[in-house]
Parts: C-alpha cells; structure tokens; sequence
C-alpha cells in the first residue's frame, strides 16, 4: 500500500514536473506564437485607446470578447464583420438607451473619436488568429440567408 | 472549541453570510434582466450587477476560507493566534475594501475584466489585508506545537493565492495577453489552489466527524491535491483553445483538463469511504450532511459539468455562452460553496456552546438550498444548450435566440427562490445560535 511519505512525494514532484512544462509553453506562446497570431504590428496607440475604452466601461460585463465575457449581450470578436463600421459607430454615439430587441445597452453618447477608437479595437481583435472562434454555423446557407 | 482566539472565525463567517445575502439579490436582479424585467437598468445595468454579484462571491467564499483558517489552525498547531487585534483589523479592513469595491462599481469605477474587476488602487488595499491575515496565520503556525498536513495543505493553498492574485494586477496592450494571465488567476484559483484550501478543510472536518486516523485521513488529502496539480496546472490549456494562442494548447489543455474531475472524484470517494470507516457517530449531522454533500456536489458541478464542455471539439461552440454559467454556478456551489457552509455548521455549536444541531430547520436549509441550486443549474443548462443550437450551429441572430430561450429564465427564478429560501433558513439557523463565548470552551469538539 502507498505510504504517507510516497503520496507526499507524488504531490511535490508532480506539481514541480507540471508547473515546469506549463511556464515553458506559456514562454514559447507568449514570447514566438502570440505576437503572430494577434498580429501584434498593428496594435496602434489608437488600438489602445479602444481596449482602455473597453475596459474602463466595462463592456465585458454584457457581451464577450474571444468568448469571454458574460452572456446577456452579443460576442464582439467580429462585431466588424457582422455590422460594419457605421451601425457600430451609431450604437456607441446614441445618447439614448440602444434596444433593438427590448434589451438595452447603456447610453455612452461616445464622442466621435472615441467610438472610432473602439472600431479600431474591434478591427484589431477581429483580425486575430483564433483558431476558428467563432465556429461558422453548419446550417447557415439553408435558413438564415444574412 | 479549545482556544479563546477561535472566536475570530465566527466574525468572518458572519460577514460572508451577508454578503452571500447581497450576492444573491444582485443575481436576481440580473436574471430579472434575462427574463425582459430590466426596470433598474438605469442605477444597476446589468454589467454592474454582474460585477457586484460574481466579486460578492468571491469575497464571501475568502471571509468564509479565512473564518476556517482562524478557527482551524489554532486547533491544529495547539496555540492561540498570535492577536486577535489584528484579526479584527483585517476583518474590518475586508469588509470595507469590499464595499467601496461595490459601491464604485454602481459609478463605472471598476476595471472590465471579469472576476477581476476591483480596481488598481484598491488592489493594493487587498494586498496589505491579506499579507495581514497570512502574517497571522504563518506567526501561528510557526509558535505553534504542532505543523499537521491538514494545516500545512492549507496554508498552502491560502498562501499560493494569495500568490497567484498577482499576475492579474499587470496592465496589458494586448487583449490576448490579457486573458491569458487573467486565467493565472481565475483558473489555477479554482482548479488549483482553493481545492487545497478545499481538500485542507474537508481533511480537518472528517477528522473530526469520523474520528478516521489522522494518518490515514492525510495521506488521501496528498494524493487529492497531487491529482488537482498534475491535471489543473497543464490543464489551465482549456482556457487557451480560442484567444489568440498556439494550437498546441487544443491538445494539452484537451488532454490534462479532461483529467481534473478525478481530483474531484477522489474527493467524493475519500469523503464517502472515511463516513463509512469511521467509528465515532458525531452528534452534528448536518455539519456531516454539508460536509458530504460538498465532496459529492463539486464532482457533478465541477468534475462532470466541467468535463461535458472542456473538450476543444465540444468548447469550441459552448464557449462564451450559458453553458458555462451552468457549469460556474454548480461547481462554485459545490466545491466552495458548501464547503464554507460545511465548516460554519461544523464550528457554530462549538463556538457558541448551544447544541442546536438537531433541528429540522437547518435541514431544510440543507435540502432547499440543494434542490434549488440543481434546478438552477438545469435551467441554465437547457437554455445554453438552446443558445448554442440556435446561435452557433444554425447561426441566428443573437437578440432573436434570446427571445426563444427566454422563458428558461423564468424556471431559473423559481428554483433560485427556493434555493434563497434554504438560503434564507441556513442564516435564520446561524442568528439563532447566538454569539460566541469563552464558556464554549473545552467543550466537545
Ligand atoms: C470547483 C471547481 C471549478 C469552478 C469553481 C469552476 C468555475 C468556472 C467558471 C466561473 C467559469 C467561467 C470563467 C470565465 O469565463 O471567466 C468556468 C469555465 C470553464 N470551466 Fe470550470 N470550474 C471548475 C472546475 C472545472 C473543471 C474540473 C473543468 C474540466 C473538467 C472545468 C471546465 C471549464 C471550461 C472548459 C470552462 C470554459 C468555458 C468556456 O469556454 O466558456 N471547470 N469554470
Ligand atoms: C438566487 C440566486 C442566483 C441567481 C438568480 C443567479 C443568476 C445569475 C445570472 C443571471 C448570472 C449572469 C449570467 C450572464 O452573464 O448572463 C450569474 C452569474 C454568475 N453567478 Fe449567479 N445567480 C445566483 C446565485 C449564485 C450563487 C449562489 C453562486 C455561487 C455559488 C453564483 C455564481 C455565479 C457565477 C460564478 C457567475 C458567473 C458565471 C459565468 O461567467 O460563467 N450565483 N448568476
Ligand atoms: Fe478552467
């Protein structure tokens, strides 16, 4: 039967054994893998103006970015794609409550610069390497023709 | 009870008891959102909610971790706490940093990035308080008699998050970089370090209750948390499917985190095994019916709702919707949850000297919470599941699935009444024991 000292020994070396591959792949990813994929040449200061817009609103806490956020509110990963630059630029300047299903968004009333800083971030994100997130839907030729 | 200084942990539990009561309006306020019912959409917009209603639960689960440290490592390492005073400050200076944390974040001050939304400069005052607080623990573990594994298992786990608090306080350009040490956090939280302060708990309380052989007890709890780090370390991968990181992660995160429900299940069959083995019949069954109930319902809430989606295939279209709050709110439940409530009903009479444990109020409490949490949990499910056809397989708008899921929301707000209503009664039952005495003293523990 295992012994006190043998499942001690499994716990230390394990954790060691682990912890040691996983702070080499985040180095290899971070340092070679990530600066490719999010194309990191173009993280313009405006690119910045957007994410500090994002995030000092926090946006995150309706809609989701590469999947993370919450869940009341569309994922934005490809919110350029989808709605294009001038119906963004309409919802992030109203001055009143943006509800096109009866859900609101908070009214920001962004300046024009501003909302252009966001569109910049969006464009940024958009063109990141995701590994195909989001997934293209299966049935979309024969239902929804949008 | 066997040190006056023990006391402490009753205030901790007390104020994690409120701020589970707050948590729980903030998530009715949002499930109301869900539902169509958004009239407090101007003071409280949902991103407010949210922020209020996921960082409440954070800080009641750590008040709840440190009210167990307080009352557990005294017992452990046979010595008073080294001051008491300091316990008091540090108490004090949680509750505060956590309410200006709300309060900022009903007035857009906050940081948007979820889980960690307090913001930089109060970062630093969550910082001095827990230095505090392991200073005390650290001080006494060392005057102490004693260093058991349970106590050192523990204060690992405390010590290692306290740690690992750190990379999310680092500002990033990039969005991926971001999250990627955003989940230094908010993963090897969950899915590392808390299981220790889980597994350190759960050891002490079955210790007690089953009167099973330290020795035998001790060395599971090794074996527990060897599993947890093997899997969930490599296992953090699971976050790194689709931010913008090397393919590579598809693959280990895939295979590692698919491994982590088995720190789980050992949980729940080291749990059942030692209620089984063990002699002594302890008169506190509904600290034994919590302590039970937290092994088994963190391996349904975590090891199997987690498993359902953390293959890259599956993630790939559950990823970012209501499948994954499913899967949060069980496992939170379960596995940290519970565990809190376990430790308090375990502690109460011993604190306060009055045997109230045989009542069938804190029954009740045990079952309604329980139920309503499951039922929570389904109605999640089913409305995720939904979304994810609708949205992600056939490619409908978002707003217009919504819609169609809508209803699913109502069935949430049941359940989450009777899961409150348990709620409601587990509180009821911790007022009635009143406060806590140095009379409690000595008496069984
Ligand atoms: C007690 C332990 C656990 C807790 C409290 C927990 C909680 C959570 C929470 C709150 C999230 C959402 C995080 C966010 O988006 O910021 C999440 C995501 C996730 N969890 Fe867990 N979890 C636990 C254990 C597990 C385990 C053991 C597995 C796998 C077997 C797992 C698999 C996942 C996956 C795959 C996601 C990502 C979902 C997505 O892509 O949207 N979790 N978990
Ligand atoms: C009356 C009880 C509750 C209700 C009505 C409720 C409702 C909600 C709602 C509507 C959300 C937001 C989902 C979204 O972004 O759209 C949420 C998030 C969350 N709640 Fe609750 N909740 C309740 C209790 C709890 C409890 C007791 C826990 C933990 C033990 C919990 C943990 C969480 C977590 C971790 C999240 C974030 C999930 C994620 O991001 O995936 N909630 N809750
Ligand atoms: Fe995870």
């Amino acid at each position: 039967m295992l012994s006190k000292s043998q499942a001690r020994l499994f716990f230390f070396g394990g954790t060691i054994v682990t912890f040691v591959i996983f702070i080499g792949l985040s180095w290899h990813s971070l340092s070679v893998e990530v600066p490719k994929k999010t194309h990191e040449e173009n993280l313009t200061e405006q690119v910045i103006r957007g994410k500090v817009i994002w995030e000092e609103n926090n946006c995150m806490g309706c809609h989701s970015i590469m999947g993370e956020g919450a869940y009341y509110a569309p994922e934005l990963t490809k919110v350029v794609e989808r709605r294009g630059e001038g119906y963004m630029k309409a919802v992030l300047m109203s001055k009143t409550p943006w509800s096109p299903r009866g859900r609101k968004m908070v009214a920001y009333g962004f300046s024009e610069e501003k909302a252009n800083d966001l569109v910049a971030f969006f464009t940024w994100i958009g063109n990141t390497d995701l590994n195909g997130f989001p997934p293209k839907p299966d049935y979309k030729s024969t239902i929804n023709s949008k | 009870m066997r040190y006056k200084s023990q006391k402490l942990a009753y205030w901790f539990f007390a104020l994690s008891m409120l701020l589970l009561t707050l948590q729980i309006i903030y998530g009715f306020i949002m499930a109301f959102a869900h539902l169509g019912y958004d009239g407090l959409h101007a003071i409280t917009p949902f991103n407010t909610a949210r922020a209020v209603h996921t960082n409440l639960l954070v800080v009641w689960l750590l008040s709840g971790f440190m009210g167990a440290a307080y009352y557990i490592i005294p017992e452990e390492a046979e010595h008073e706490m080294v001051s008491v005073k300091l316990g008091f400050v540090q108490l004090i200076s949680l509750a505060v940093v956590g309410v200006i944390a709300i309060i900022g974040y009903h007035f857009n001050y906050w940081e948007g990035r979820k889980f960690l939304e307090i913001p930089r400069p109060l970062d630093y005052l969550v910082v001095v308080n827990v230095l505090t607080f392991l200073g005390l623990i650290l001080a006494t573990l060392y005057k102490g008699k004693k260093r058991t594994t349970t106590s050192l298992v523990l204060t690992m786990g405390l010590v290692f998050a306290a740690l690992l608090y750190l990379p999310g306080m680092i500002w990033f350009d990039n969005q991926t970089m971001d999250s990627f040490f955003r989940w230094w956090v908010v993963h090897l939280w969950v899915e590392g370090v808390w299981e220790l302060i889980m597994g350190g708990i759960l050891a002490f309380l079955l210790i007690k209750i089953t009167g099973v052989d330290r020795e035998v007890i001790e060395k599971w709890l090794y074996v527990i948390v060897g599993l947890t780090f093997i899997s969930g370390v490599l296992g953090t991968g699971h976050h790194y499917y689709y931010i913008g990181t090397p393919k590579y992660w598809l693959i280990i995160g895939g295979i590692f985190s698919a491994m982590e429900p088995l720190a789980f299940l050992g949980m729940a069959l080291f749990a059942i095994a030692m209620y089984r083995k063990g002699e002594k019949k302890h008169p506190n069954k509904i600290a034994l019916s919590w302590t039970l109930g937290t092994a088994i319902v963190s391996f349904v809430g975590a090891g199997l709702l987690g498993l359902a989606h953390t293959l890259p295939q599956v993630n790939m279209y559950t990823h970012g919707t209501l499948v994954t709050a499913m899967h949060g709110h069980l496992a939170f439940w379960g596995a940290y949850g519970m565990i809190v409530l376990a430790i308090i009903s375990y502690t109460l009479p011993n604190m306060t000297g009055r045997k109230l444990y045989d009542s069938n109020t804190g029954v009740l409490a045990f079952w309604l919470s329980n139920i309503g949490m499951l039922g929570m949990t389904v109605a999640f499910g089913v409305a995720g599941v939904a979304q994810v056809y609708l949205e992600r397989k056939m490619g409908l708008d978002f707003g217009d699935v919504q819609k169609e899921i809508q209803v699913h929301f109502l069935i949430l707000i049941i359940c989450a009444t009777m899961f409150t209503t348990g709620i409601g009664l587990f509180i009821y039952e911790f007022i009635r024991y009143g406060l806590p005495t140095d009379e409690a003293l000595e008496s069984s523990n």
